[in-house]
């Protein structure tokens, strides 16, 4: 009776082409260490065709989970990278785990847009360096496959994840972007739309169409990641992002050239405090940031899922490779699964939890509020923005997935100049 | 023997070093802007020149703009510069390493927090703006910050000591007798100053320009504090297609591109002067 | 035979010049001080939340609460802890070439001149991103380690040219009455050159301290997932800069200070 679940969207590669994407070859550092101009690099040549021939075939997960987790033990402590606006600043979560199981927690908002995150963290842990972090909530997309690809996350052990096992909705178990779930599990999804000041915007904002208005000439704000901006140029002249051609790109492109005009400034994050500093009165954004702003700081801003569609993504949490405490880790991302957790994550960051059993909860949690928390609450509890209807998910998007490098260069070097001039 | 030796024993640890950190490097971002590949999968040297083509046409806009604001950043410089190096050299007296010591305060600040201290002041509703707008002497959406003007203040600001030092030193070993002979001979002050003293402090004023035009063309904290996308300058773009692309090939060649106008520019520049020679001042 | 009236319009214009040209100074340099001097103020802001945009009194209790946020303590004990490390190493290799450059001649002088011209007028931004594939190239990974090495490549040049400054004026015969009466070249150094080129090794030291701790762009390539003092900062603008981040500045600005003092007071006292 259950339609097609959004989460399971036909793979876009043949499971014998992702198996041999993601077989090591010969890696970055061998085929830097063959090729040879200056008589340095000959001279490192020399030095290098040593290290060479490390060469691992795909080994069947089982056995990569168990040599990765053998020997490890609790040790007291984790170090977890993530996104601002993720977490209650009180951590009222983290310090009842600590209470819970003795292990500290160290949550720090690192990240704030994949490609620079992928980008800092890459040399080290292709040095096999640890990177400081034991566990990294990263965004299904190019970077994602890449970290797959590049053998940086380890695999994860499912059977010290009972309550993910047991609470997580049946879509989240069946991930296209990581299928088992070998090396994550989600943290939260969310829609990418539109927040705009209702104090500066009388007008309803309702389609994308208004972020290219020119009465907010100078206050309008977009993202400066190509996949999100491709995504809302295409979807506003009605192109499905999923079955995007490269002629398709192009005429994104050009409409999201139109305008630059009107455009403040192509923003990472920091989106979100433009907005509360009055810098910009709209802009592209993601859904559950404008609550917790609302929340620290008095305001109002409104966020809209735009009619043409928005963008859809899920944000996992990994373990490298190199994590000094991976133990510690996956009990605490066991630990957001439980369902009393994930309700008052929710409630604070409005976000799509992938814990079903948490609205129940939240509705519970409503009736026995009152007054204004009564009320927030059970917004909470029938926001589509925290829990969606089918119907609300037949209006999003996903990124655009590659079939290949030289495809994702490409849509690289349409969407950079919009951004970079 | 021993003694003819020593030099070389002295300059060897800290030769090494440079050359294992600085030349090396520079020979490694050479070939790897010739290599094809991505992170992923790996490198190839293929002597793909195609890079540097492509690199310099799509970033054109860039370049020639981050040389611009270098240009008039040297320029504004110059013409800030040189009445307080005048002032602290003639007229300085006993004070004058005093006011060295002042002109050099703001560097025992952070570079990234100066800059974020001038956002701080000129930011939309700010310490700057307002009092203005509220006051109705600007309109409400009036805004400094993401001009062009307020990039090349920032680089102005950031930039203004090594300018105003080397014209100092300069204009302090003139002979004060010289100038005195000059106005005994009826040299009207302006003829004092254009044919004696701007001649003798044209080797710190190129000292200056080479000490402020580089940092300034290849700036990228400034455009990316102050500025938007309209002010983009070619170090933002290296820097991004390094950490945020990991296009390693064209940053590379970006870089390199970027350090041979900038040193084009400089010989050029010191041929135009004639009878400086590049190294004669380095050594100074 | 300058006529008689001319010295006197000479002497008043010069005057209004001059006093223009004084006004200007300070003008300028209390541009140049502007930032500082509302960092150090808005350390002692009296802000309720974690932002410190409008003025709301004065306060000393961010001096005492300063260690609260721990990430920013972090990045400021690896600033120090790297520039000390960088201090050291480059004071001593560039004391070694400064001695070198300013007392002989020798066949790669010329060379050596060359590339310490070279990395101080290099942009810093081709030098972090050479040095960024050079350790990428190299599978070395970034971290401490490899900040130091960056932060030592370049304050190298500083010292030595700071170093063969001074060692250009110093008198060679002094060195020689020493070895005529019987010192050996050690002992020399010990006891004749080192007190003489003293202050400018502490003058090159405080120069390479300074640029370590307040380095922002090659940090930024070299650094990886490790955060100094500018990168945090870096970081942490969208939040909006905790008063911690002022208070931080505003000791290291006065550390700087007075090892600058020092450093002048202990070179005037030396009467070469």
């Amino acid at each position: 009776m259950k339609p097609q679940h959004p989460f399971t969207s036909p793979p876009p590669l043949d499971p014998a082409l992702l198996r041999g994407l993601t077989a090591r070859r010969l890696s970055r550092r061998d085929a830097l260490r063959i090729s040879g101009l200056s008589a340095a690099a000959m001279a490192l040549a020399a030095c290098g065709v040593k290290g060479q021939g490390n060469q691992t075939p795909t080994t069947p997960a089982a056995d990569a989970v168990a040599k990765f987790w053998q020997g490890k033990s609790k040790n007291g402590k984790v170090d977890m990278a993530s996104w601002p606006l993720y977490m209650d600043p009180e951590k009222p979560e983290l310090k009842a785990f600590t209470q819970k199981t003795g292990i500290t927690v160290n949550y720090q908002e690192v990240i704030e847009e994949m490609g620079p995150w992928f980008a800092k963290v890459q040399p080290q842990l292709s040095a096999g360096q640890p990177i400081g972090y034991d566990i990294m909530v990263i965004t299904n997309g190019v970077q994602f496959k890449q970290f797959v690809q590049s053998n940086f996350l380890a695999p994860l052990d499912h059977s010290k994840l009972p309550n993910y096992k047991a609470n997580a909705g049946a879509s989240y178990k069946n991930e296209t972007f990581d299928p088992g779930n070998v090396y994550s599990i989600p943290w939260q999804s969310g829609i990418t739309g539109i927040a705009y000041d209702p104090n500066r915007i009388s007008r309803p904002i309702t389609k994308l169409a208004d972020l290219w208005d020119p009465a907010f000439k100078g206050k309008v704000g977009m993202f400066n990641d190509p996949a999100e901006l491709g995504n809302f140029g295409m979807m506003v002249l009605g192109i499905d992002p999923d079955k995007s051609t490269e002629a398709d790109w192009q005429r994104a492109a050009d409409k999201l050239k139109e305008q630059k005009s009107i455009v403040r400034k192509y923003y990472d994050q920091s989106y979100i405090d433009a907005l509360g500093s009055g810098e910009v009165w709209i802009t592209q954004a993601w859904s559950g940031d404008v609550f917790q702003k609302n929340v620290s700081e008095g305001k109002n801003f409104k966020f809209v899922v735009p009619e043409e569609g928005g963008t859809l993504w899920t944000d996992n949490m990994t373990i490298p490779i190199t994590a000094q405490n991976p133990v510690d880790a996956i009990m605490l991302m066991d630990y957001f699964y439980d369902v009393e957790v994930a309700a008052t994550l929710a409630e604070y960051i409005n976000y799509i939890t992938p814990v079903p059993a948490a609205k129940p909860l939240i509705e519970q949690h409503a009736s026995e509020a009152s007054g204004e928390d009564k009320d927030y609450l059970a917004a909470v509890a029938e926001s589509p923005l925290v829990f969606p209807t089918e119907a609300d998910y037949a209006k999003l998007n996903y990124y655009r997935d590659f079939a290949n490098a030289a495809e994702q260069q490409k849509y690289q070097t349409i969407f950079e100049p919009i951004i970079l001039s | 023997m021993k003694r003819r030796l020593a030099p070389y024993f002295l300059i060897l640890p800290g030769g090494l070093w440079l050359l294992l950190f600085f030349v090396l490097p520079m020979g490694i971002m050479l070939s790897l802007s010739l290599m094809e590949g991505d992170v992923v999968s790996g490198y190839q040297m293929t002597f793909h020149w195609q890079t540097y083509v492509d690199g310099i046409q799509n970033y054109r806009e860039q370049i020639v703009r981050s040389l611009i604001y270098g240009l008039i950043t040297t320029v504004v410089q110059i013409i800030l510069a040189f009445p307080i190096a005048y002032w602290i050299a003639f007229r300085g007296g006993r004070h004058k390493s005093t006011y060295l010591l002042l002109l050099l305060l703001p560097f025992f600040v952070s570079f990234v927090l100066r800059t974020i201290s001038w956002r701080f002041v000129l930011t939309d509703e700010g310490l700057l703006l307002a009092p203005l707008k509220s006051a109705g002497l600007l309109p409400a959406d009036f805004h400094i910050i993401g001009t062009a003007p307020a990039v090349i203040g920032g680089l102005v600001y950031n930039f203004l000591p090594f300018m105003i030092l080397p014209i100092y030193v300069a204009l302090e070993r003139i002979d004060p007798r010289v100038v005195e002979a000059a106005k005994d001979l009826y040299a009207t002050p302006v003829q004092v100053f254009t044919r004696v003293i701007f001649p003798l402090a044209l080797p710190g004023v190129f000292a200056g320009v080479l000490m402020t035009f580089v940092p300034a063309s290849s700036d990228y904290v400034n455009s990316a504090v102050l500025g938007s996308s309209g002010t983009t300058m070619i170090g933002q773009v290296i820097q991004s297609q390094y950490l945020t692309s990991q296009n390693y090939p064209t940053a590379s060649a970006l870089s390199f591109t970027l350090m041979a106008i900038l040193l084009i520019g400089i010989f050029t520049y010191a041929r135009a002067l004639g009878t400086e020679d590049v190294l004669k001042v380095a050594a100074r | 035979m300058a006529p008689a009236p001319a010295p006197v319009r000479r002497r008043s214009r010069g005057r209004t010049g001059d006093r223009l040209l004084f006004v200007y100074t300070w003008l300028i340099i209390a541009w140049l001080a502007l930032p500082i001097f509302i960092m150090i103020m808005f350390g002692f802001n009296d802000t309720k939340g974690r932002y410190n945009q409008t003025w709301q009194g004065f306060t000393f209790k961010w001096y005492g609460r300063l260690l609260e946020i721990p990430a920013l303590t972090e990045a400021v004990r690896n600033s120090l802890l790297i520039a000390v490390g960088t201090t050291v190493v480059a004071g001593a290799l560039g004391t070694l070439v400064g001695l070198a450059l300013g007392r002989y001649r020798f066949r790669g002088h010329g060379t050596t001149n060359f590339v310490m011209f070279a990395v101080i007028a290099s942009p810093e931004l081709v030098m972090g991103a050479s040095l960024l594939s050079f350790f990428v190239y190299i599978g070395a990974g970034l971290g401490k380690t490899t900040i130091l090495i960056s932060h030592v490549m370049f304050s190298i040049s500083f010292v030595a040219v700071v170093v063969r400054a001074r060692v250009l004026t110093l008198d060679r015969y002094i060195e020689e009455a020493a070895r005529d009466l019987g010192a050996g070249p050690w002992t020399t150094f010990r006891l004749v050159t080192w007190p003489m080129i003293f202050p400018a090794v502490l003058a090159g030291g405080l120069l390479a301290f300074v640029l370590s701790i307040d380095d922002f762009v090659i940090t930024n390539f070299t650094a990886g997932t490790t955060t100094t003092f500018p990168l945090w900062i870096w970081g942490a603008t969208r939040v909006g800069l905790p008063p911690q981040v002022n208070v931080m500045g505003t000791l290291i600005f006065a550390v700087g200070i007075l090892i600058a003092l020092a450093s002048a007071l202990s070179s005037r006292r030396r009467p070469s």
